[in-house]
């Protein structure tokens, strides 16, 4: 493992713990109906910006631990493995779009537009908390019926999008200076 | 030609698929491998039936709550100045209908405030109206005054808040923690009129306490300052001492005054000339302007509507 390679396992993991910690402390008091309402997924944004950079082996990867860190970290009580499938998911389709567009109009590391980029985040925000939400229902964690499971999903696309520009640019940002010299 | 045309054939029948690929030399290394998600697609599928069917997670869960439990609440530390923001801004609305609940409720508060001395006054007298009830042997119903004859009429009558529902009847005595005040003219169901030892028509038997003579007590029409009685005795040969006090002698069947209770005091004693009888200014303990609890003096045992102040001192 090379330096680089090391520097950015460390990176990850510093990004996720991150993450996860914003989303649980410090998010919840910015919601529109007080602490429980839905909050900025701010992994999944870690997590596609990664796939969009790195590509989707590694958000595949990453998405995976993030989602069993914020499977098991405190205020969590569902099932472990649910955020991580949805994550993992997540780093995989973002993954293909990249991979997609990579072969089309952006090549490799150049910077993909920016309507694209809300676009990965937005669809991949809708696949990644449906997939949980649908988890919940399959395994009867909290059975939550779609009336209620929708409104939740769209106000987590919202959110994301919100925050896809003033985050994922920067971490777009950071792992391509990641990269080792002769992908650049 | 012939062996060059196959190969033209493959590659326009899928120009796409080489382009996938991400050029024409090599597979992008960076792709999803589809080998590695189904690995991790099983992992979830592992962990999800671990924490379904045992407890083994929960030593994990454990460990790394006790790792993000710190940095979870630093974060909520250092971030308080900043979330506090918007609770600053959702709270102005709070606020102003806080300060709106506080005004009312000050405004409840010293209006209750303002009533505290009417209604110590008015606790000292149902004590003393008890203490009374305890002297004269009858049972009291509690009465406020609620309305004053105007003085222009030249009688002292007030009307109290117990009438014949509250087991009050006609010629009835009305005495207040001081004293007597007076009796029952008519009742109606809800309220009584009373009349005034003060009154010019009110004759009360009377008796000086210290030398047991008898006398009669009769009103002077004033309600204003003193209010002086008027004390005739009918053994003139006694003369009573400045101080003595003056109790009812009470009448048959305590109507229409029930015996001991107190007058006034002996003021002063003084002869008149014209028919050469001695007679004493009684200052009465009653002072009739400052009347508002009094109570009806009842045989014990009365229905009434209200709670009794039995003769034991107990409400009844």
């Amino acid at each position: 493992m090379t330096s680089l390679a090391a520097t950015r396992a460390a990176v990850a993991a510093a990004l996720v713990t991150l993450a996860v910690v914003l989303q649980v402390s410090v998010l919840p008091s910015f919601a529109w109906d007080g602490p429980a309402s839905p909050v900025p997924n701010l992994l999944l944004l870690v997590v596609v910006a990664a796939a969009l950079t790195r590509g989707g082996q590694f958000a595949m990867v990453l998405g995976f631990a993030g989602g069993v860190v914020l499977d098991l970290a405190p205020p969590a009580d569902h099932l472990a493995g649910r955020w991580a499938l949805a994550l993992l998911v997540v780093g995989y389709v973002a993954g293909r779009l990249r991979q997609d567009h990579a072969a089309g109009r952006w090549n490799g590391p150049s910077a993909p537009p920016a309507l694209a980029v809300v676009g990965t985040v937005a669809g991949c925000s809708f696949v990644g908390t449906s997939l949980y939400a649908l988890t919940g229902v399959l395994l009867r964690d909290p059975a939550v019926g779609v009336g209620e499971m929708l409104p939740a999903i769209a106000a987590g696309v919202l959110w994301d999008v919100l925050l896809t520009p003033l985050v994922v640019p920067a971490l777009m940002m950071l792992w391509r200076r990641l990269e080792p010299d002769f992908v650049r | 030609m012939a062996t060059r045309m196959p190969v033209r054939a493959t590659r326009e029948t899928a120009p796409e698929r080489v382009n996938r690929r991400g050029g024409l030399e090599r597979p992008d290394p960076r792709a999803p491998k589809p080998a590695t998600f189904v690995a991790l697609l099983l992992a979830c599928a592992v962990l999800v039936v671990l924490d379904l069917t045992s407890p083994v997670l929960s030593p994990l869960r454990r460990v790394v709550g006790e790792v993000y439990g710190p940095l979870e609440s630093a974060a909520t530390t250092m971030a308080r100045p900043v979330t506090s923001i918007p609770e600053w801004f959702r709270g102005q609305g709070e606020l102003r209908a806080e300060v709106r609940r506080l005004e009312a409720d000050n405004a409840a508060l010293r209006q209750q405030l303002a009533g505290v001395g009417y209604d110590r006054n008015k606790l000292v007298q149902y004590e003393r109206l008890t203490a009374v009830a305890e002297n004269i042997g009858y049972a009291v119903v509690p009465a406020r005054v609620i309305g004053i004859g105007p003085s222009q009429s030249f009688e002292a009558t007030v009307t109290i808040d117990a009438g014949s529902a509250a087991g009050v009847q006609p010629d009835m005595t009305v005495v207040s923690g001081e004293g007597l005040v007076g009796r029952v003219l008519r009742v109606t169901r809800g309220t009584a009129t009373v009349l005034l030892l003060a009154d010019a028509d009110a004759v009360v038997g009377g008796r000086v306490g210290d030398s047991m003579e008898v006398g009669f007590v009769h009103g002077s029409g004033e309600l204003a300052g003193e209010a002086p009685l008027d004390l005739e005795l009918v053994d003139q040969s006694v003369v009573p001492a400045k101080g003595d006090t003056v109790v009812t002698w009470g009448s048959d069947k305590g109507a229409p005054y029930v015996a001991g209770v107190p007058i006034g005091v002996v003021d002063s004693v003084y002869s008149d000339v014209r028919d050469s009888t001695k007679r004493a200014r009684i200052t009465p303990f009653v002072d009739v302007t400052r009347l508002d609890v009094v109570g009806v003096a009842v045989p014990s045992g009365t229905a009434s509507d209200r709670a009794l102040i039995d003769a034991d001192g107990e409400l009844k």
